[in-house]
């Protein structure tokens, strides 16, 4: 370079030798830490929520209403669910909670989203815990490497995803009957359903790498007229894919925790018709 | 708001050494960052060194950080800070300095130099190039770059790590490749060059872990992760990680992404 004043080869981030002499790790007068302290806050909260429900083994059926993190219920240990989303693939040596069978795929759907790669980056592993603030780590190789570059797998959970999608679908569908399978009924649960399934399906459909099935990877829009609209539609859902990650986390566990009430008996379903 | 008075910290020194030095200087209605450096360079401090150019946000010449954020002084109002408020201006601190509020950004023009340039269609020549607006405006938004160098000052993956400088493209130079391998008559696939795994392979897309500083420092307001890092990583993905296109490809007889 023509000024002589090559980067060092020494690492020390923003201490590097060859730059300005400062010793602050940040000059940020605002408060940077808050969102990554609010986002660390939200997702532990619902990682413990999710265990403890995942793992309850109870608490999962009040008729007609199946908790989301226990659909589809694939063992033979699940309740019985009339006409329900259970179908007896493990068999009876599953000893543990169905719901961990399942709950692995959206769970490595949210885990390699984008946005929640950004989230928990920042606000877990502060890889930076915000913009220009100096990162704690001595040496960085972002997803370059295993276990990181199995974030590339997104698409796959996305497969899956939609599959879960369809099933919660089926579900909503099963709850406009009422606790004696008869249908042509609404509660309360069926509202909470709706909304849920709304969201899961927004959430899944904004996804970056749906984005590049549905069209993102063409090269020539023109040639492809129908793909390009689905590209635009799947893109405004994608300018939301950050409020639609949380909305839809938080309708997943109101859902799963509507039915835990339920089936607790701690109050019965207000029936709308 | 009549003017007044605003306390002003200014990093002042070279590769050697320096600190920030106080500046108490006039403000006035209207004013940016850039009016108060060049107000404080006439009348305090004749030597203060800084870059700058068009003061309209348009040639990208005086970036620098101030209250710790990298920005455009000449597009950061004063109306933002309280009036009693310090407003600290640093130099990039990704790059290496070189006197006051510049710095050497030839790191940036190392990597612009490694982006393989448009491979021009074949049987075409200049003035014959005919493109549908839709196609070209993904890379169209991507032009909107100034190469202020914001994004590359703020990414964390050289910020903070001088060692990865020499694998990692930076998002600027990214979204150059994202911006090619999007172009509707850009014929690098038919020259043999495969933008999408080099993107992966020789200018280190695989350290960008799509934090989106870059996307919130842009000047431009281009969605840099969004419309070009995560799409070039889904790109790289289809070539490098995905065995179902790879095989779709192979029986289809043609490149998957037509």
């Amino acid at each position: 370079m023509a000024t002589g004043t090559e980067p060092h080869p020494n690492s020390g981030g923003v201490r590097t030798r060859t730059r300005a002499a400062i010793s602050a790790p940040h000059l940020r007068t605002d408060r940077w830490w808050l969102a990554p302290a609010v986002t660390a806050a939200g997702l532990f909260a619902f990682v413990v929520y999710s265990t403890w429900r995942a793992f309850a083994n109870a608490h999962y059926y009040s008729a007609p209403y199946v908790s989301p993190f226990y659909s589809p219920c694939l063992a033979e240990n699940c309740k019985a669910m009339p006409s329900g989303p259970n179908a007896d693939v493990f068999g009876s040596w599953w000893a543990i909670s169905p719901a961990i069978i399942i709950l692995v795929f959206p769970l490595g759907f949210r885990l390699t989203c984008y946005y929640y790669r950004k989230a928990y980056y920042r606000s877990f592993w502060a890889s930076p815990p915000a913009c220009a603030v100096a990162e704690p780590h001595a040496k960085y190789t972002g997803e370059t490497r295993f276990p990181l570059i199995l974030q590339n797998l997104h698409r796959y959970f996305f497969y899956f995803a939609l599959l879960v999608a369809g099933v919660l679908t089926y579900d909503t569908v099963l709850s406009f009957r009422d606790p004696h399978e008869r249908w042509g009924h609404m509660g309360l649960g069926t509202l909470v359903f709706l909304v849920n399934i709304v969201l899961i399906w927004v959430y899944t459909l904004s996804c970056h790498s749906c984005r590049h099935i549905v069209g993102g990877k063409l090269k020539h829009f023109s040639k492809h007229p129908v793909r390009y609209k689905a590209w635009q539609f799947v893109g405004r859902l994608n300018a939301w894919h950050m409020q639609l990650a949380w909305a839809s986390l938080v309708s997943v566990a109101l859902a799963d925790f509507y039915v835990y009430l339920l089936a607790s008996g701690v109050f019965d379903d207000p029936r709308f018709f | 708001m009549s003017g007044y008075t605003a306390h002003f910290r200014v990093w002042r020194g070279d590769v050697e050494g320096g600190g920030l030095e106080d500046f108490k200087v006039e403000v006035n209605d209207g004013e940016v960052v850039l009016d108060i450096i060049h107000r404080i360079q006439a009348t305090q401090a004749a030597d203060l060194a800084v870059r700058w150019n068009c003061k309209a946000g348009k040639c990208g010449s005086c970036s620098a950080e101030i209250n710790g954020r990298p920005r455009l002084m000449c597009m950061t109002r004063m109306s933002v800070f309280e009036q009693g408020e310090t407003v600290t201006v640093t130099p990039l601190r990704a790059f290496p300095v070189i006197r006051d509020l510049v710095t050497d950004v030839g790191f940036n023009y190392q990597k612009a130099r490694e982006v393989p340039a448009f491979v021009p269609p074949a049987g075409l020549g200049p003035g014959e190039y005919r493109m549908f607006q839709e196609d070209v405006d993904r890379s169209q938004e991507f032009r909107k770059c100034i190469e202020c160098f914001l994004c590359q000052d703020v990414c964390h993956v050289v910020r903070d790590h001088e060692e990865n400088k020499a694998a990692y493209a930076g998002p600027r130079f990214l979204m150059r490749v994202a911006e090619l391998d999007m172009h509707p008559l850009d014929a690098a696939e038919a020259a043999g060059l495969d933008r999408k795994r080099a993107a992966q392979d020789e200018h280190g897309l695989g350290y960008c872990n799509i934090t989106k500083c870059c996307t919130e420092v842009c000047p431009e307001g281009i969605h840099i992760t969004d419309n070009a890092l995560i799409p070039l990583k889904e790109r790289a993905a289809d070539r490098k990680y995905d065995p179902l296109v790879w095989l779709g490809s192979k029986i289809r007889r043609r490149p998957a992404g037509g």
